[in-house]
């Protein structure tokens, strides 16, 4: 059944600003960073208005107050998940999310840990944040890291999975859907091979979590991550989500306040997960807005997000298809694809395209995508990427439509 | 439109049929930049016969404006002496500094004029500047 979404749109104070050329933004890089309704930049503005506090210590009631909300933005943020409370880590970032993991997994203190000969899979579409946290992890313990190949529709390349996935392997850290090309992984299958040789799955879920439901129950993943800012939420807060009983067997990778039992001069014990790995005091405006963030986009409800944002893919992908020249870099069948659209146009560089469609206040991403190992494989220098979010509509789509078809003549590429 | 400060005809007609495109056989020096944002590229080869630029060649891949820069750079550079050549590089930075307030001085920059309505988009300044800083690398790797 379809909604009308129209009625979201004002929610957000940003989109009704000019830019360019005295044009309404179209707002169309939500890949890369979503924007905020008012009801999440006022529950971060309330915190520091009305209860600004250092949480988890102090004796007075504004930090009693700060403390149960920050903590139950924890719990809101796990049922959003399906996650337990205590298996919800807030980080800064995803980025921070997944240094964080890789690091204590590396450490030769925690229980469930990496060693020379082990192996890492990782694929060849990852961010660079899914990436190189690994590349770094196995050169600082001497692992092999290894990778899934993608086929040339833009879909992972599953078909050396029994070799990659091996008794050595130890990590498998894939994303969830591509930045670049919109692709869902078929994870069941590679949990189950990586759950059959003792390995644990890190799932990159930034491209995820904001667009679709996400179930950590159901996805059977070991770790997975994502960032607040992506998902209607504020900049500074990421999570972490891990297993209660793999948190148990890692050591932190941050020290200082907070995050302990007892402390001596000769050494420390760590307080329980999730607060061994929060140490200082946390961005708790930002858990409080990501919290109200969350609130909203379930009230609208996940599937309806995930069906809207479907709906101006598929119109966005056919539309590109009937322009000449323009090749959509990613798969094209709707199947376990989402509302991220890369293309290239002929002759045009992805820097000029997406300068042109800034000129009538298109705001889309171009470039790399912080996927340069993807972009060498698919041998482009980049791409123009247009990202969707639930306030978008068909009526944005249909003007980035018309303009990306008047861009081979402004720049008179011949064909 | 707005834009079309930023894509004067010149600067795409230099970006369609670049100047100096293609690496030279012999080189005093070869340097390689990019701008990690965007992925622009370029190598430049140049070749300093004492105080002066004797040939500068290129390739790259990136945006109109980093590819015509690189064009233009090359045809303002070459026979001239080292010296005048740090004073044109110094004015087309100042240009690109300019926010959009100076036209540039069409007698030492000529066709590098056309990029004054750069320095109004602050995204785009460091595309105009990919070639020439690989200029400024490799001559005063040369000179030193």
């Amino acid at each position: 059944m379809s909604v009308d979404f129209s009625r979201y749109k004002n929610d957000f104070p940003i989109l009704k600003r000019k830019v360019r050329g005295g044009n309404t933004l179209i707002y169309l890089d939500s890949g890369a960073t979503s924007q905020k309704p008012e009801i999440v930049i006022e529950a971060e503005a309330n915190f520091y208005r009305t209860k600004n506090a250092a949480v988890h210590r102090g004796a007075h009631l504004v930090a009693e107050e700060a403390s149960e909300v920050y903590e139950g933005a924890r719990e809101n943020v796990a049922r959003f998940i399906g996650a337990k409370s205590d298996e919800v880590i807030f980080t800064k970032s995803a980025t921070e999310s997944l240094n964080l993991i890789a690091y204590s997994l590396g450490n030769p203190e925690s229980k469930f840990h990496l060693n020379s000969g082990d192996e890492i899979v990782v694929s060849e579409m990852e961010h660079h944040a899914n990436l190189i946290p690994w590349q770094q992890l196995a050169k600082r313990v001497g692992a092999k890291l290894t990778w899934f190949k993608i086929t040339d529709e833009g879909r992972l390349d599953l078909s050396d999975i029994d070799k990659l996935i091996n008794k050595k392997t130890k990590i498998v850290a894939i994303t969830h859907q591509s930045n670049v090309l919109g692709t869902i992984v078929p994870l069941a299958q590679i949990t189950k091979a990586a759950h059959a040789v003792g390995a644990v799955v890190v799932l990159d879920a930034c491209q995820s979590v904001p667009h679709f439901a996400v179930d950590v129950k159901k996805l059977e993943v070991d770790f997975l991550a994502f960032s607040g800012h992506k998902v209607l939420g504020p900049t500074g807060i990421g999570v972490l989500w891990g297993k209660a009983e793999l948190l148990d067997q890692l050591e932190p990778g941050l020290f200082g306040g907070s995050m302990v039992d007892s402390v001596s001069m000769q050494g420390a014990t760590w307080a329980k997960a999730p607060r061994k790995f929060e140490a200082g005091v946390p961005n708790m405006a930002q858990a409080v807005g990501l919290s109200a963030a969350v609130d909203y986009i379930s009230e609208i409800g996940m599937d309806k997000v995930a069906q809207h944002e479907h709906d101006l893919t598929k119109q966005l992908i056919s539309g590109l298809q009937n322009i000449s020249g323009v090749q959509v870099i990613g798969p094209v069948d709707m199947k376990d694809r989402g509302g991220v659209v890369s293309f290239t146009v002929d002759g045009v560089h992805p820097h000029d395209v997406g300068q042109y469609l800034d000129q009538f206040g298109i705001a889309v991403r171009t470039g790399h995508h912080c996927a340069w190992p993807l972009m060498r494989r698919l041998n482009l220098v980049g791409t123009t990427r247009a990202s969707f979010h639930l306030y978008n509509d068909e009526s944005e789509v249909k003007v980035l439509l018309n303009t990306v078809s008047k861009i081979k003549d402004y720049f008179k590429v011949s064909k | 439109m707005e834009l079309d400060s930023l894509y004067q005809e010149v600067i795409l007609d230099h970006y369609r049929s670049p100047h100096h495109k293609g690496l030279s056989a012999d080189k005093d020096i070869q340097v390689h930049h990019n701008n990690p944002s965007c992925g622009d590229e370029i190598t430049l080869n140049l070749i300093m016969d004492g105080m002066l630029v004797k040939d500068i060649s290129w390739d790259g891949v990136g945006c109109s404006i980093s590819m015509a820069s690189a064009s233009v750079m090359s045809d303002l550079l070459i026979a001239k002496r080292y010296e005048e050549a740090t004073k044109i590089l110094g004015a087309f930075i100042e240009l690109m500094q300019s926010k959009g307030q100076s036209q540039g001085d069409e007698v030492m920059l000529e066709d590098g004029v056309a990029f004054a309505g750069v320095s109004k988009f602050p995204a785009r300044i460091k595309c105009a500047l990919l070639g020439w800083m690989a200029f400024k690398d490799a001559a005063t790797q040369v000179i030193k």
